[in-house]
C-alpha cells in the first residue's frame, strides 16, 4: 500500500487499488476506540438512466435507495445480528451521488468488516420481500414530506432544474416505487456493486495492509465493465420558474434560494470551485459577515440562516436560506448586496480573518472518523483529495470569491422556494 | 491516554475536566444548573441567547464573531438542555488545539476568557440588557416555541411529556410553554432574573482536550473571577421522580400530517427509589433502543407497522417513551403490538443472543461516548447531575454484567402511563 502524510494536519492516508478495480483508503487514528469502515458505489438517486452491455436502461426514482434497504436482507440470517453479535451498529445512506454501507465499532473489526464486503456484494431479493419493503419505505417517503426542510429544498431544485434527476426525491415517490420488482433490483445491483465501481475506507487505530488483504480475499476477482449514465441534456443557467410555494404545518415560513453553477466538473477543479463556492458564501452571508449581522438584527432572519455550495452528479447549486417572517424582503436585501459585494469586495482583514477560521473548521471536521470517510469517498468518486483542502483553500483569492458572487447571485439566476403557514 | 478529574473550584462550581490528545480540538462548557419551572423556563432559555449578542468588550455580534474568527474559528454556542427537572442552560466551545496554531498561542486561555467576558460581563445600558437584544432574541424565542410544531415525530414526544406529566415541573418544555411565556419579557425582569441565578446557581464547567488539568483550573478560575458567589444560599436543583400511575389515559390530536405519530409513555416505577444506570440502558436496548432490539425487528421488520419506532430512558426522571410513525389506521394494531413486546420481556422471552445484543449495543455506545468531545460533555454533565463520577468506560464494564433477571425486574417495575396520538385531519388523507 501506498502512504500519504500531511504534516499541517497530522494526518495519514495509506491507499492502494485492487486487481478487480478496488479502491482502498485506510487513515490510522490512533488513540481512538471506535473504528469505521464504509463500503461504497457510485450509484445514487441520480442513477436512473443508463447503459449496460450496449443497451441504455430507465428505471423508476428511487431503485438505489430500494437496494440499500434490501441489501440488509438475506435468505437465512440477520445481517443486524451478525453484526450486533460483534459489537457493531451498521447503518447506510443513499445520496443523488452513491451508496454507502458501513458499521462503527469498538472491537472484532475485522469480523465486522467481512460480514460488511459479504452482505453488500451478495444480493438476495424475492417478490415478496419486494412487496413487504414498498409498504416500509412508502412510510418512509410519506415522513420525508411531512418535513418542510425536505419540501423547501425539494421544491427548490425543481424549480432550477429542467431535466437533472436531482428534481426527485433520492426515496423516489410511493408510486415509482411501486414500479420496482425483484428484477430490477438484481438488475441494477449487477451494473453497479462491482468492485470497480466501489471503494472501501476504513479509520481508526488499525491495520491498512489487513485491511486490503481482506478485501482482496473476499471480493470477486473480476473487473467488470462500469455502466455509463445519463441526467438528461445541459441545463440552462436560468432556473426553470422563479418561484414555488407551498403550505405546510409550520409555525413561521421557511424559505431556500438558489443558483444553479456549472455541473460535471472533476479532480482538483471540482474541489476548488466547491471551496470557492463554500467559502464565498460564508465571506457574503455567513454569521461573521456584516449582511448577516444586518439582517439577524432588523429581525429579517434568525440562527437558522445559512448560505453554502453543494455538488451532485452533473451539477451544483449555491443556497441561501433559514426562517424569516418576509423572505422577500431576505431575498431582495441579498441580492442588492451581492451587487454591492460585486463591485466593492470584501475588506481584506475580515477575508484574512475568515480563512483562520475556515481552518479550524476543517480541523474540526478530522475528529469524526465518519466524516473523513466519507469525504474521502466523494474525493474519491470525483477525483480529488479532501485532506488537501486545507492547502487550496489557502490559494484562494479576493478576486475568486468575488467572481463567484458576481457571476452566481445575481437575481435572474435565482429560484425561490417558500413553505409558509396555513394562516 | 486519558485521565479525568473533577473538584469543586470555587463555593458550587465544579471543573470537570478529561485529559486526551487523541482529538485535535479542545472544548469548554460552562453550565448553570437550575430548577426548571413554569415560570422560569423561557427566562432561563432566552439568557444565553441575549449573552451571545454582545458583551462589554465585543458589544454585537459582528465583533463578537470577528473575535472568535480570529481564535480560529473557535465556536461558542448557547446550550439549554433539561435532565429531568434540572433547567441547564450556558455555553459551549470548542476550539482547535494548539498545535494547529502559530507557534505559542495559547488559544484555550483566549477561549475561556472570551466565555467569562460573555457570560459576566454582557452589553448593558443604565445597567439593564441592551432592549434591542432582549426585544430581538424574545422574538426569536417565541418562534422556537412555535416551531416545535415543523418536527411531527418530536412535537409528538413532547405533547406526550407534557400531557402525561401535567402538574409536574418535567412537562415544561426547555424553551418555555408559550409563545408569550418569551414575549412578555422585559429588559427588567430579564436583568433581574439573570443577576439571581448568576449569584446562587451551581455551575458545571467541564474541559476536555490537551492541556494539563492545572492549566485548565487556572484558565477557569481567571476567566470566571468576577463571578459573584452569594453566601449560603447556593441553590442545589432536584428532580421529583413519581413512581406511581393510576390507570392508562389516552390522548389524541390532529394536524395536517401524512403520517400518524405515536408516542407511548411508561413510567419506570418502584425501581427508580435504587436506579441501576446499566440495567436501564441495557433494558432498553432490548426493548425499543437498538436496531436488534423487540420493537425495531417485530413492529417494523416483521409487521411492517411503521417507518421508526424506538424506544428511549429519560433516567432523570424515570421515564421511558416510545415513539413510532405510523399509517393512521394502523394506530390499534401498533399500539398492541408496542405494548405486547413489553409484555414478552416481563414474560422472561429474552434469548441468550438477545440479551448479548443489547449489551454489546450499549457497550459500544458508550466507549463511542469516550470518541466525541460534545457527547463526553453531555455525558458528565448527566453524570454530574445525578452525583455520579464514574467514566462511561466504567460504566460499559457494568453493563456486561447485566443478567436476564435485572431486566426482569426493570420490566417488572414498568407501568404505562399515557398514550398520545398525532392523525391527520378527518376528511384529508
Amino acid at each position: 500500500m501506498q502512504l500519504h502524510e500531511y504534516k499541517n494536519i497530522k494526518e495519514q492516508l495509506w491507499f492502494d487499488t485492487l486487481g478487480n478495480g478496488l479502491s482502498v483508503y485506510v487513515v490510522p487514528k490512533k488513540g481512538y476506540f471506535k473504528s469505521t469502515a464504509v463500503f461504497a458505489t457510485k450509484y445514487g438517486g441520480s442513477d436512473r438512466r443508463f447503459k449496460l452491455a450496449g443497451k441504455w436502461h430507465n428505471t423508476p426514482a428511487g431503485v438505489a435507495h430500494f437496494l440499500e434497504h434490501k441489501m440488509f436482507d438475506k435468505k437465512d440470517v440477520s445481517v443486524m445480528q451478525q453484526f450486533s453479535a460483534n459489537g457493531a451498529s451498521p447503518n447506510a445512506f443513499t445520496s443523488s451521488g452513491m451508496t454507502a454501507y458501513y458499521f462503527e465499532s469498538i472491537e472484532n473489526f475485522e469480523e465486522s468488516l467481512k460480514i460488511l464486503l459479504e452482505f453488500v456484494t451478495e444480493p438476495y431479493f424475492t417478490e415478496e420481500s419486494v412487496a413487504k419493503e414498498q409498504g416500509i419505505i412508502a412510510q418512509e417517503i410519506r415522513m420525508i414530506e411531512d418535513n418542510p426542510q425536505f419540501v423547501v429544498y425539494r421544491n427548490m431544485m425543481q424549480a432550477l432544474y429542467a431535466e437533472n434527476p436531482i428534481r426527485d426525491s433520492v426515496a423516489g415517490s410511493v408510486e415509482s416505487i411501486a414500479e420496482i420488482t425483484a428484477q430490477t433490483l438484481y438488475y441494477c445491483h449487477e451494473a453497479f456493486y462491482n468492485p470497480s465501481n466501489m471503494v472501501l475506507c476504513a479509520a481508526g487505530d488499525l491495520d491498512p495492509e489487513r485491511i486490503r488483504d481482506i478485501a482482496e480475499k473476499l471480493l470477486p476477482k473480476e473487473r467488470k465493465e462500469t455502466a455509463e449514465r445519463d441526467y438528461g441534456q445541459g441545463e440552462s443557467p436560468l432556473p426553470l420558474e422563479e418561484r414555488k410555494e407551498a403550505k405546510m404545518e409550520v409555525a413561521v415560513p421557511l424559505f431556500m434560494a438558489g443558483a444553479k453553477l456549472e455541473g460535471g466538473l472533476t479532480g482538483t477543479e471540482r474541489q476548488r470551485q466547491e471551496l470557492i463556492g463554500d467559502f464565498a458564501m460564508s465571506l457574503f452571508l455567513g454569521k461573521s459577515s456584516p449582511l448577516y449581522s444586518r439582517l439577524y438584527s432588523q429581525g429579517l432572519i434568525n440562527s437558522s440562516f445559512y448560505g453554502g455550495t453543494s455538488y451532485f452528479p452533473d451539477g451544483a447549486v449555491s443556497v441561501f436560506g433559514g426562517e424569516s417572517r418576509d423572505p422577500d424582503a431576505v431575498f431582495s436585501a441579498v441580492t442588492e448586496e451581492a451587487a454591492r459585494f460585486a463591485a466593492d469586495g470584501p475588506d481584506k482583514d475580515y477575508f484574512e480573518r475568515l480563512k483562520k477560521s475556515v481552518l479550524g473548521e476543517e480541523i474540526r471536521g478530522l475528529n469524526s472518523m465518519y466524516g473523513i470517510c466519507t469525504r474521502q469517498l466523494t474525493g474519491h468518486f470525483e477525483g480529488f483529495d479532501p485532506l488537501r483542502s486545507i492547502e487550496i483553500l489557502d490559494e484562494i483569492t479576493i478576486k475568486d470569491v468575488v467572481s463567484f458572487i458576481a457571476e452566481n447571485l445575481e437575481p435572474q439566476r435565482l429560484a425561490i422556494s417558500l413553505v409558509r403557514p396555513f394562516n | 491516554m486519558v485521565s479525568v478529574s473533577r473538584k469543586e473550584i470555587m463555593p458550587l462550581v465544579y471543573l470537570t475536566t478529561e485529559r486526551t490528545d487523541k482529538f485535535k480540538t479542545g472544548c469548554i462548557s460552562i453550565t448553570l444548573c437550575l430548577q426548571l419551572s413554569r415560570k422560569n423556563a423561557a427566562r432561563n432559555a432566552l439568557l444565553p441567547k441575549v449573552l451571545l449578542r454582545g458583551c462589554g468588550r465585543y458589544p454585537d455580534m459582528q465583533s463578537l464573531s470577528a473575535a472568535l474568527d480570529e481564535l480560529y474559528g473557535a465556536r461558542l454556542e448557547p446550550i439549554v438542555r433539561k435532565k429531568g427537572e434540572v433547567h441547564c442552560i450556558g455555553l459551549y466551545a470548542d476550539f482547535v488545539d494548539d498545535a494547529f496554531v502559530s507557534e505559542g498561542e495559547r488559544v484555550l486561555e483566549r477561549v475561556a476568557e472570551l466565555m467569562g467576558q460573555v457570560l459576566l460581563c454582557p452589553a448593558t445600558r443604565a445597567g439593564l440588557f441592551n432592549s434591542d437584544y432582549v426585544k430581538s432574541e424574545r422574538e426569536n424565542l417565541a418562534d422556537r416555541i412555535r416551531a416545535r410544531i415543523n418536527d411531527k415525530q418530536q412535537y409528538a414526544v413532547s405533547r406526550l411529556k407534557e400531557l402525561m406529566c401535567a402538574g409536574e415541573p418535567y412537562s415544561v418544555d426547555t424553551l418555555g410553554e408559550k409563545p408569550e411565556d418569551a414575549l412578555k419579557l422585559s429588559p427588567i425582569t430579564l436583568t433581574k432574573h439573570y443577576r439571581e441565578i448568576i449569584e446562587t446557581a451551581r455551575i458545571e464547567v467541564f474541559y476536555c482536550g490537551s492541556a494539563e488539568t492545572a492549566r485548565v483550573e487556572i484558565a477557569i478560575k481567571n476567566a470566571l473571577e468576577a463571578l459573584p458567589r452569594a453566601n449560603g444560599e447556593l441553590e442545589q436543583p432536584f428532580t421529583d421522580v413519581k413512581m406511581s400511575t393510576a390507570e392508562a389515559r389516552y390522548f389524541s390530536e390532529s394536524l395536517d400530517v401524512t403520517q400518524g405519530k405515536l408516542a407511548v409513555g411508561f413510567r419506570l416505577g418502584e425501581i427508580m427509589k435504587k436506579p441501576d444506570l446499566a440495567a436501564l440502558l441495557v433494558f432498553n436496548a432490548l426493548y425499543g433502543g437498538s436496531v436488534t432490539s423487540k420493537l425495531f425487528l417485530n413492529v417494523r421488520e416483521r409487521l411492517s407497522l411503521c417507518y421508526y419506532a424506538s424506544s428511549q430512558i429519560e433516567r432523570h426522571k424515570g421515564l421511558m417513551i416510545v415513539s413510532s410513525g405510523i399509517e393512521v389506521e394502523k394506530y390499534d394494531e401498533a399500539l398492541a403490538e408496542i405494548l405486547r413486546q413489553l409484555d414478552l420481556i416481563r414474560q422472561g422471552e429474552i434469548s441468550d443472543d438477545e440479551l448479548e445484543n443489547s449489551r454489546k449495543s450499549i457497550m459500544t455506545d458508550l466507549r463511542s461516548v469516550m470518541d466525541s468531545q460534545i457527547q463526553l460533555e453531555n455525558f458528565y454533565l448527566g453524570q454530574a447531575i445525578d452525583s455520579l463520577t464514574y467514566a462511561p468506560d466504567v460504566l460499559a464494564e457494568l453493563v456486561r454484567d447485566i443478567t436476564k433477571e435485572d431486566i426482569l425486574a426493570v420490566a417488572d417495575s414498568i407501568r404505562l402511563d399515557s398514550v398520545y396520538f398525532l392523525k391527520n385531519a378527518e376528511g384529508s388523507r
